[in-house]
């Protein structure tokens, strides 16, 4: 017993070594020139625009769920007036931010590990070294940069859709008028809480896409270990975006 | 005691055939008593070769006893855990990753699978480390992909993809991709492993032909004998974790070394056996 917990305790510092020396290298890489430019536009397509219809699908219907829910649960206490405030509050602040990230988390970050991962076990990354180009440069540099500035404006988006989705149901099924609504979102929403709902997604797009990277350049072990490096990063990743949401909450709480 | 006492012989025996041959010769990569262990697992035990300029070496020996992991020794894609690598007179024993490119320029490796880029097309993989490290225009570089292909028997084939490659096609546009750069060394990783004998006759047939067309210095891991005997210049036996024999490819047929003849004679055995 006491051994195990020894080796998984070893396990778990020798991870989280590996992962701040990766952190140091890609932010030692992406300042050396020439910037792969290139590589970054691929990367945006593919980690932005691509995850465009996940997010939209998602935000919508949280919006509109939201809105109902609301309107039932408060009923008793005139909740429908409240609904605008209760669905930009909820969407800006934490829903949009934590449930993108965790979407995103899982769509890119299974991934960016199955791309690594499958190019480690075929020698792909000692080609790359052997070839004299630092993979870090050429593979982490550019897929952390695009998730953690992709990240942010699918939050943004996802908050406008989920806030058209509340307005959906506001209009469609609470007979509010959208006027109304609309004008509880606007008063209701200041600076300080999109920012702390943004704010947040720079941080967790960093994370995942570093978790990704570095499982992925950690996996040995054919398909089967491509297999279990996905899955790693998924569980890796929701649970670090739900333990750093609760740190950044306070954090931005204290700031703003 | 006594399998430590065995070890250090076999290291004697290594230094001492190595030492008889490096007067006269030019060494190019030099191992020096290099160990290395993954785990519990110790692999290299006090391993010790000289390459020398011009030469086709053989590396020889069973699977899993380090063949592979010498060849990623001299890239310097490992570290030893004790002992030097030295190429061309430089210790690269404790160089950081960043000092290795040059190197690794002097290099051209062909990995076991082909290990070709899959996102890209052959031409693309071949252009990759003109790209990265000459500034020749987009026409001279497609003029360079062309000329490699036909070195390797493969022209016209600039717009497939890997996966539309058969293995011996995937090994022959590593190759191209390797030697591209006109290294000083072409190191070789099981090249005739996985192909069917023509084809593994063919990649033999490349394999001196870019060694008389390139004029380079060799190393190939194997556990092909025939390929051995047919391309190599001299026999490097490595046997837990040590080089046990070092020699020509005349002095292995009539080696006394028990452990070499059980091998050569087994590998003959198994390669005579019909199918």
């Amino acid at each position: 017993m006491l051994t195990r917990s020894r080796e998984a305790s070893r396990e778990a510092l020798v991870y989280l070594g590996g992962i701040s020396s990766l952190t140091a290298q890609t932010v030692r890489q992406t300042f050396r020139r020439p910037f792969p430019v290139h590589l970054l536009m691929v990367q945006f397509d593919q980690i932005g625009v691509r995850s465009l219809s996940i997010v939209a699908i998602t935000a919508l219907f949280i919006g509109m769920v939201l809105a109902l829910q609301t309107a039932y649960s408060l009923a008793d206490f005139g909740g429908k007036l409240f609904i605008g405030k209760v669905v930009s509050l909820s969407l800006v602040r934490e829903l949009a931010p934590v449930l993108m990230s965790l979407m995103v988390g899982g769509r890119v970050g299974a991934g960016i590990t199955a791309e690594i991962g499958t190019m480690k076990v075929t020698e792909q990354i000692d080609a790359l070294r052997a070839l004299a180009t630092n993979p870090v440069r050429k593979l982490v540099v550019p897929k952390v940069l695009a998730t953690t500035l992709m990240l942010p404006l699918l939050t943004v988006i996802a908050c406008a859709l989920g806030i058209a989705g509340g307005l959906i149901i506001a209009v469609a099924n609470l007979n509010l008028s959208a006027n109304f609504y609309m004008r509880s979102v606007i008063t209701t929403l200041h600076y300080n809480d999109i920012a702390s709902g943004v704010g947040k997604t720079f941080f967790f797009g960093f994370v995942i896409a570093l978790i990704a990277c570095y499982n992925g350049l950690q996996t040995s072990g054919g398909a089967d270990g491509v297999g279990r490096a996905t899955t790693a990063t998924v569980v890796t990743a929701s649970i670090s975006i739900l333990i750093l949401d609760f740190f950044l909450t306070k954090l931005f709480l204290l700031i703003t | 005691m006594s399998e430590n006492s065995t070890v250090t012989d076999r290291r004697e025996f290594t230094r001492e055939t190595t030492d008889r041959r490096s007067h006269a010769r030019d060494v190019f990569v030099s191992f020096v008593d290099v160990h290395k262990a993954y785990g519990r697992k110790k692999v290299l035990q006090g391993a010790s070769l000289d390459v020398y300029r011009g030469e086709v070496l053989v590396i020889l020996g069973g699977s899993g006893t380090g063949k592979s992991v010498t060849l990623r020794h001299m890239l310097g894609l490992e570290a030893p855990d004790a002992g030097r690598v030295i190429v061309e007179g430089q210790d690269i024993t404790d160089y950081e990753e960043e000092d290795l490119y040059e190197v690794r320029k002097k290099f051209g490796m062909l990995f076991q699978s082909g290990a070709l880029f899959d996102s890209m097309s052959v031409a693309d993989n071949i252009a990759y480390p003109l790209k990265e490290h000459t500034s020749l225009s987009e026409e001279e570089r497609r003029a360079l992909v062309k000329e490699k292909l036909e070195l390797v028997n493969l022209p016209d084939s600039e717009n497939l993809m890997p996966v539309d490659l058969s293995g011996g096609m995937r090994k022959r546009v590593g190759l191209a991709r390797a030697v591209v750069l006109n290294p000083t060394v072409i190191l070789y990783d099981e090249p005739t492993t996985g192909l069917d004998p023509i084809t593994a006759h063919k990649i033999n047939e490349l394999i001196l032909g870019l060694q008389s067309k390139l004029n380079v210095t060799s190393v190939v891991v194997t556990h092909d004998i025939q390929s051995a005997f047919t391309v190599g210049d001299r026999i490097a036996f490595l046997n837990e974790g040590v080089f046990e024999w070092v020699g020509t490819m005349q002095e292995a047929r009539a080696s006394e070394n028990q452990m070499l003849r059980d091998f050569l004679k087994a590998s003959a055995v198994v390669s005579a056996q019909p199918v």
